[in-house]
């Protein structure tokens, strides 16, 4: 029987937990730096978590991983978390909204989403942030600045930061009488080419459509930008001048914070349940994360309504990113112990003192020396006790203490 | 090249079989009623061809056993909207094919467009439990149950579902249940159906054209849209239950219920109108304190563990099967009626060189292919191939006639037989009995019921124990 793993899920090599891990290490030391909190949500969530409107989108709904529990006689289904953003909310609701003041709180997690051909991804791997129970533009601004600087802890080049406003498409969008749900189908079909799905809708609302028009079709990298944006808009789409005000306070704060961005309203693809403020990430040409506001979301799960906020940076696309010559330590600094069978003591103490000065040291078994290393340190129970090879210059040198061999080494 | 084409039994048969001859294909046996399972065209020398229960057919095709396969919209709907990367793909309407499948629910839960609930979940019910979970996707309902039926949805509104899914021919026939339509979930046109596979690889072009120079002659539009369903909100009412004492009781349709009647006679328990010849699923009894339902055997166990009812009447195979698939669920067997008595058993075919399941278990080690299991048992088909390492295998779900699909379309069944004949005539052979089932009394204690009620299900099963001893004696 052939073993292989399943369709569309990933190993972790040696190589790949060292750039996981230093992704999530950069994000765990700007997440400690911005005050927030860590916390995990599980893999498994009930499915009703999802599926209320204006949680997760039908298209997404539909590739969830759903099945029934060992207890699950009830007919009540559970999901492998399909996103990470509804659990946290589900915690806040549940476990932190009677605190009454706003909780910050990062997460590494995993989730689950089918994808038809396999060759991609079922599980993906992100780390992010919430900042429930406050609303506001220096919150949004908190968490654009906390996403940047993660990223630029990666050591990444080339971070470019698009910004969108859901709340400023929705308000045009629901002048043209579609609903939550619609308004995400439309607005995704419009971003994928297809312009006539406007055209289609031009005969009710003309100027709506002219304005979503302009949106789609200009950048900008200031505030100002957005101010003429506002002096353009008709006056009688309601909400749209609110949407407008809150997006460039949240931009005038960016630039205060020195953060450059281009206003792409294009970036705002998949906003599901994003309510305002939306931002994308990218570092080297590749999306490696967003977020936004999603003031409604935590209502809609039952909750009490709470603002919030957040974003997620994906861990997979930030991984293959980063160099990997930083991450391993120089072959220099790896030893490889070959110790005889009378001299076990004498050889696991060498261990003990050499990892303490730093030094990666591998035991050579059965004869088989540790891979990669620097140094081979042969211990005998008999003199020369220590026989010291520098893999690198072939040179040999013999001692009889690890005071000595760490000078040969390099550490004494 | 041969090639394998799945043939529905039942609704669809006498279109199709219309349709076939038209087409050349001679298929001779392909009728009502017909004996063999298996046919033979007396034209195309390389067709091999195949009856089965509809529902089977999607599940045939997919997994490459057949490489066409003739059914209805609905059954191919179930399995794409669940799988949708599956090996399936609709090549034709073939034009014939009555009726849809329509979302319902009582009068009285529904007002405006706000669908009444009790409790916070919506209970969605029905044989399509794939398109029921696409349906409260669709109405976006904040949390929902769903039971997946072996039939007998009508019976469960308004007590024990709020909406389910029936298959009728129109509108007017759901109001005539006393149900209210929310719309047409998906037509029952009946498609041609390819595996994907196949269609890259295999040359069907004689066969494609056969069909297709019928088919100019009809009518063959493509069906209307799928879930065309009146949006509903949900409006939570808690209200009490009308009588917490009340013992509610599921009786068996189908061929159980003579078997069931002798026994209430025999308890001296009064049952009008069961078996009903109106198809009445209320029957009304001398029983104080009782609630009576009709439903289907297989879907008693869940409706018992999820508290629809209190005490059924089932048989000790769908039992094990549910209780495999929920170890902790509450529901016990209370009392052996030792009526309709099967054995559950592991059958290959005779030429498999293997007499018991742990030689099957060597013959399997090192074999690539996943060991195929038909049966309608699925959870006690799951636990037999773990418990004895079959190493890969899959479940091959089947709705009757499972001995049909030894050895082309499976390797194993797991089967319910009550002398073994019907096996021994299909060239098979038994490697093992799992366990011997017999009809019993099922019932779910719960903690909160009360002591009046947990008395009358007492006094229920005690009556029925007497009764069996009674008849045991003479």
């Amino acid at each position: 029987m052939q073993i292989q793993r399943c369709k569309g899920c990933s190993d972790f090599t040696a190589e790949d937990m060292l750039r996981f891990r230093s992704v999530e290490a950069a994000f765990q030391e700007t997440s400690k730096s911005y005050g927030y909190s860590e916390i995990r949500t599980p893999t498994l969530e009930y499915l009703y978590l999802f599926t209320s409107a204006g949680t997760l989108t039908p298209g997404m709904l539909r590739r969830v991983y759903s099945f029934l529990d060992w207890d699950g006689w009830s007919g009540e289904r559970v999901v492998l978390k399909p996103d990470a953003t509804i659990p946290v909310a589900r915690l806040y609701t549940e476990r932190l909204a009677r605190k009454g003041y706003p909780a910050r709180l990062s997460y590494v997690t995993n989730t689950f989403i089918f994808e038809e051909t396999g060759t991609k991804a079922r599980e993906r791997w992100q780390c992010g942030a919430e900042l429930i129970g406050v609303g506001s533009s220096l919150a949004d601004a908190e968490l654009v600045s906390f996403a940047c600087d993660s990223v630029k802890k990666m050591n990444l080049n080339n971070i470019e930061l698009k910004l969108s406003h859901a709340g400023l498409i929705r308000g045009i969008l629901s002048s043209l009488g579609l609903n939550n749900n619609e308004q995400d189908t439309v607005f995704d079909r419009i971003l994928d080419g297809k312009m006539e799905t406007l055209d289609s809708m031009q005969a009710g609302k003309p100027q709506a459509v002219e304005a979503l028009k302009l949106l789609l079709g200009t950048k900008g990298r200031s505030s100002d930008f957005l101010k003429n944006m506002r002096a353009l808009f008709p006056a009688d789409i309601p909400g749209i001048q609110d949407a407008l005000a809150d997006f460039i306070a949240t931009i005038e704060l960016l630039e205060a914070m020195g953060l450059p961005y281009q206003i792409d309203f294009t970036s705002g693809k998949g906003f599901e349940y994003y309510t305002g403020f939306i931002f994308r990430l990218l570092a080297e040409g590749v999306n490696v994360g967003g977020g936004g506001r999603y003031d409604l979301l935590v209502g809609m799960m039952g909750g009490q309504d709470a603002p919030a906020g957040g974003f997620a940076l994906y861990i997979d696309r930030l991984a293959a990113l980063i160099n990997i010559d930083n991450l391993y330590k120089p072959v220099s600094q790896r030893v490889s112990l070959d110790i005889e069978p009378s001299a076990m003591k004498e050889g696991v103490e060498m261990a003990g003192l050499l990892r303490e000065a730093g030094w990666i040291v591998s035991f050579a078994l059965q004869g088989q020396k540790a891979l990669d290393c620097g140094w081979e340190v042969e211990v005998r129970s008999s003199a020369p006790r220590l026989n010291v090879l520098n893999c690198g210059s072939g040179e040999s040198r013999v001692c009889e203490n690890p005071i000595e061999m760490l000078t040969i080494v390099g550490c004494g | 090249m041969q090639l394998r084409v799945a043939l529905p039994k039942g609704r669809l048969l006498a279109s199709t079989a219309t349709l076939l001859e038209k087409a050349g294909w001679a298929l001779e046996d392909y009728r009502e009623k017909a004996r063999l399972y298996r046919l033979k065209s007396n034209t195309l020398k390389d067709l091999q061809a195949k009856m089965f229960q509809e529902k089977d057919i999607p599940i045939q095709v997919a997994i490459g056993n057949y490489d066409l396969g003739i059914c209805g919209l609905d059954w191919v709907t179930e399995q794409i909207v669940k799988f949708p990367s599956s090996a399936v793909v609709i090549l034709k309407f073939l034009g014939y094919g009555e009726g849809a499948l329509y979302a319902a629910t009582c009068p009285e839960s529904i007002e405006g467009d706000e669908l009444v609930t009790h409790g916070d979940s919506v209970r969605l019910a029905g044989e399509y439990p794939n398109l029921a979970e696409s349906l409260a996707q669709k109405l976006r309902l904040r949390r929902f149950s769903i039971y997946p039926l072996w039939g007998s949805a009508d019976a469960y509104p308004p007590e024990n579902a709020e909406i389910i899914m029936l298959s009728r021919r129109n509108e007017a026939e759901i109001d005539s249940l006393g149900l209210r339509s929310l719309g047409k979930i998906v037509d029952f046109k009946a498609c041609l159906i390819v595996n994907k596979e196949s269609l890259r690889i295999k040359d069907m072009s004689l066969l494609l054209a056969s069909i297709n120079s019928q088919l100019a002659q009809v009518a063959t539009g493509a069906p209307e849209t799928y879930f065309d369903i009146k949006h509903i909100t949900q409006r939570v009412e808690k209200k009490s239950l009308p009588d917490d004492c009340q013992v509610r009781l599921a009786l068996p349709d189908g061929h159980q219920q003579d078997h069931v009647r002798r026994i209430l006679d025999a308890a001296g328990i009064k049952i009008e109108d069961y078996p009903s010849a109106t198809g009445n699923r209320r029957p009304k009894s001398s029983l104080d304190g009782f609630f009576i339902k009709v439903i289907r055997p297989q879907d008693m166990s869940l409706q018992v563990a999820n508290g629809n009812f209190d005490l059924a009447i089932t048989g000790r195979d769908w039992l094990t099967d549910h209780l495999y698939q929920f170890p902790q669920s509450p529901v016990c067997e209370l009392l052996d009626l030792k009526y309709g008595k099967v054995r559950i058993v592991a059958v290959v075919a005779n030429e498999v060189p293997v007499s018991t399941s742990s030689e099957l278990q060597q013959l399997r080690q090192g074999q690539q292919a996943s060991c195929r299991i038909a049966t309608e048992y699925i959870n006690i088909a799951d636990n037999y191939a773990r418990l004895n390492r079959l190493g890969a295998y899959r479940i091959v779900p089947t709705w009757g006639a499972t001995e049909a699909f030894l050895p082309e379309d499976a390797d194993v069944l797991i089967e319910n037989t009550e002398t073994g004949s019907t096996i021994t005539s299909h060239n098979l052979k038994i490697i093992e009995t799992l366990f011997e089932s017999t009809a019993c009394v099922i019932g779910g204690m719960r903690e909160a019921d009360s002591k009046l009620k947990v008395e009358r299900m007492a006094s229920f099963v005690s009556l029925l124990r007497k009764a069996k001893e009674t008849m045991i004696c003479e």
